[in-house]
């Protein structure tokens, strides 16, 4: 066994002994021990990308003395460490990214806490996309949840804590329809470990028998991460939650929480019950369905939204449609297409929304749209992050999401029928709304303010972190979307190993 | 142009952006706090000006249409809703119960190698005469470890929200909500009450050893970490509500808290790394199971269970605490 293989679990432990440490030192030094930690774990989850992409095969690695079945034990492959590395960059540069306003608007004595949120999301984040046992992902799902609700909550304003509450009963409404899943699953099956479970499953499927209670059991654990993820009907909470949270906040949640979902799904999908009996279940039609309204809805809201930070948490929902979608194509390729996607959207996303709140900020800390006019003439940066990561969404060649948009419509080629006409479609008209609300931000940042205009005079404020972070999100965002034949071959070639 | 309007009113008051619990939290946090006096060129002034006129017409305008017409007929909606999604949840999760395998048949999938080798060879290979401390501090330690963690999270998110901070400028919102409420929970807080300070005396001692018992003793009978630390929290709350906050504070303060939570944390996290390290890389680890049924065996697993003691004992006194005073 290499000594690289220990890295994954290294960082897990090194992660949850951080959050315990900052509980008891100051602000700075909370500040300092989580960069570090960020960082550290950043560079170990490279290392391991680096060994697997050589070795091209998955490990799995033991926690403690005794093997799978009866002991825990995490798995990596190229798919699991690939996934990691865009979360772990994220993760840092929205946390730089968002650093003076969390201080502004986080009570200082507390603001240790903040830090050890972050962590235990990290810590979440890590196990979630790791794990090859289904009941540590429920536990991890738990911290996962309780994290992101106390970070939702951070600015204490009255908006915050409705939304922190609403967010809350949300999540726990998923998090409990998922344990409901594992038990009945165990019953039938007798194993808790993902590989195990699969066989039990394939032979339960070649004979006929408990027929209602895995359907039952794929439902549930559907509907648990759907509503955990922001699926179209189950979005409601999302709004409040990431417009008015702090932006390294709304960042974090938007690119990583309901990611770290999505790829639990997806792992439970292929893993665990096997792709070839969940296309069997039709269940897979209906995320197909209301991933596709999810396109179209989250556009339409975005356009009729007010302020540039309900916009992008709008568009969120849109977003979360492709991924569903492309998961509902019952194809390798849709499901590659998804985890592109997923990572593609959270290196994006996380970039709107730190540049956003920082514009709003120096455009007189006010939230309406128009206000943004001829921001690029006094915060450049700011103003070029955002039209990037505007432009990406929109879908314009050469960058991430356009090779989604390729991808989902080549997926649904293959597939065609029916299936091809819809995505066809809800693809043009959601461009089309895309477009519509991005653009138009777009040029409103990069047309010069006359005289007589009525804006508010700005306030540009000198923000090292913010910048370092955007123009690390910047080369981010290029290198995914110059890179991305690799990393979509890369994604295929982890696909095998995955299951 | 009408119908127009009408969706518009109801997205807007369905949305949360407009939505008047936030309204009213934020207008009394705002009366709180002082308001930011700054200079206004007459542009922004007039500008504010109708803004705030726009938004006063739209929300009378809301408010009316509001309790008239829109809030019987959600509320109605609202209700048939929730009893039907609530029917269909309760008949197909009994209708599935009906399908499962019986319980205690002994065909039952559950009954498998994994289950064997945690009955049959359990006390050999952790050393614990209680199979289920075996279980989740040996075989699945980590999954434990994950759920020491979420008492940790639900602890520090707990405090965040509710602990008062003298040393912070500005006081965290709720709880000076909870101090300026004259009728608060404090006002029938019992004081120095005799019946109840005589009982705990007696009882507190007994509860806590109880507990320690329960802790020490979870490898060899039933208990452990979870269940002694829940009775010695029970105790640590049975002794604040007879003898006053006054009285607790004199051996256990945030800071002690914030210790032992943290030594706790460190012990389990860093013993488990060694564990976990030894067992994956397959090196001989140094820790002897000792004899089964001596108090002193079964590993690292009597220090786990104390290490978890504590973290449930102090998770639950803070809940406790918090929520009442909102301070430790």
């Amino acid at each position: 066994m290499e000594f690289v293989q220990n890295f994954p679990f290294f960082c897990i432990l090194l992660t949850l002994i951080t959050a315990v440490i900052t509980s008891v030192i100051g602000r700075r030094k909370a500040i300092y021990l989580t960069s570090l930690l960020i960082t550290a774990v950043t560079a170990m989850t490279v290392c391991v990308l680096v060994y697997v992409l050589r070795t091209g095969e998955s490990y799995a690695y033991m926690m403690g003395h005794f093997p799978a079945p009866w002991g825990n034990e995490i798995r990596v492959g190229v798919m699991e460490a690939l996934m990691m590395t865009v979360f772990c960059f994220v993760m840092l540069f929205s946390f730089i990214g968002g650093m003076l306003p969390s201080i502004r608007e986080i009570e200082s004595t507390k603001y240790n806490i903040y830090c050890i949120l972050v962590d235990l999301l990290l810590l979440a984040l890590q196990a979630l996309v790791y794990t090859n046992d289904l009941f540590t992902a429920y536990v991890f799902i738990e911290i996962n949840t309780l994290a992101a609700a106390g970070l939702v909550m951070m600015r204490q304003k009255g908006r915050n804590l409705v939304a922190g509450v609403r967010y809350m009963m949300m999540n726990l409404i998923g998090s409990s329809l998922f344990l409901f899943g594992i038990v009945i699953l165990y019953t039938i099956t007798g194993h808790l470990l993902m590989v195990n479970i699969r066989q039990s499953v394939a032979a339960l499927a070649a004979t006929g028998e408990y027929k209602i209670p895995l359907t039952i059991v794929v439902a549930m654990v559907t509907v648990g991460l759907a509503l955990k993820s922001a699926l179209y009907p189950f979005e409601k909470w999302l709004p409040g939650a990431y417009s008015n949270a702090t932006p390294s906040v709304a960042a974090m949640l938007s690119s990583l929480v309901s990611k770290g979902y999505i790829f639990l799904l997806i792992k439970f999908y292929v893993r665990v019950i096997g792709f070839d009996v969940i296309c069997n279940m039709g269940i897979l039609d209906i995320l197909f369905i209301l991933g596709m309204l999810g396109m179209i809805v989250g556009s339409v809201s975005a356009v009729r939204a007010k302020t540039t930070r309900l916009m992008i948490a709008y568009s969120s929902v849109a977003q979360i449609g492709y991924i569903f979608t492309a998961i509902g194509l019952r194809s390798e390729i849709g499901i590659i297409c998804a985890l592109w996607h997923s990572a593609a959207h959270a290196a994006t996303k996380s970039m709107l929304f730190i540049s956003c709140a920082e514009m709003d900020d120096a455009c007189g800390g006010t939230h309406l749209r128009k206000h943004l006019k001829g921001a690029f003439y006094h915060s450049p940066l700011l103003a070029l992050a955002f039209s990037l990561g505007a432009i990406n969404l929109v879908g314009v060649p050469l960058l991430s999401v356009f090779m989604t948009k390729i991808t989902l419509v080549q997926a649904a080629i293959d597939v065609g029928g029916r299936h091809m006409g819809l995505v066809l479609i809800a693809v043009a008209i959601s461009t089309l709304l895309n477009a519509v609300y991005f653009l138009g931000t777009t040029v409103n940042l990069f047309t010069p303010t006359k005289e007589g205009d009525e804006v508010l005079r700005p306030t540009v404020r000198k923000n090292p972190f913010t910048s370092v972070a955007l123009v690390g999100m910047i080369v981010l965002n290029l290198a995914m979307g110059l890179l991305s034949q690799p990393i979509l071959s890369a994604l295929a070639e982890g696909l095998k190993n995955f299951a | 142009m009408a119908k127009n309007k009408l969706f518009a009113r109801v997205n807007a008051w369905l949305d949360d952006e407009t939505g008047g619990l936030e309204r009213v939290m934020e207008a009394a946090q705002e009366q709180a706090a002082a308001p930011d006096i700054e200079e206004l060129t007459p542009a922004e002034k007039r500008w504010a000006q109708e803004e705030l006129e726009e938004e006063r017409r739209i929300e009378a305008a809301m408010n009316d249409w509001t309790e008239k017409k829109g809030k019987p007929f959600v509320k109605a909606l609202y209700n048939v809703l929730c009893v039907a999604v609530c029917v269909t949840m309760i008949a197909l999760l009994l209708y599935t119960v009906t399908t499962l395998p019986h319980f205690g048949d002994p065909n039952h999938p559950i009954n498998n190698e994994v289950s064997a080798r945690y009955i049959e060879k359990g006390l050999q290979e952790t050393g614990a005469v209680n199979i289920v401390t075996g279980m989740i501090l040996d075989y699945r330690a980590f999954d434990t470890l994950g759920e020491s963690s979420v008492l940790f999270t639900a602890a520090m998110v707990v405090l965040f929200l509710l602990r008062k901070d003298k040393n912070s400028a500005r006081h965290s919102q709720l709880a000076q909500a909870m101090d300026l409420n004259p009728h608060s929970d404090t006002y029938y807080e019992p004081k120095n009450d005799i019946i109840l300070q005589k009982t705990a005396t007696i009882l507190v001692p007994v509860v806590l050893l109880l507990g320690v018992y329960v802790v020490l003793n979870g490898h060899l009978s039933p208990g452990g970490g979870f269940s002694g630390g829940a009775i010695m929290g029970a105790g640590l709350i049975l002794y604040v509500t007879a003898f006053g906050f006054a009285q607790m504070r004199k051996f256990f303060t945030y800071k002690l808290y914030q210790r032992i939570v943290l030594a706790a944390l460190l012990t389990y996290a860093i013993s488990k790394c060694y564990s976990f390290y030894t067992g994956a890389n397959h090196i001989h680890s140094i820790i002897p199971l000792g004899t089964p049924g001596a108090i002193l065996s079964s590993g690292l697993i009597l220090v786990l269970n104390i290490c978890v003691g504590f973290i449930v004992t102090c998770t639950m006194y803070c809940f406790y605490a918090v929520f009442r005073k909102g301070e430790l």
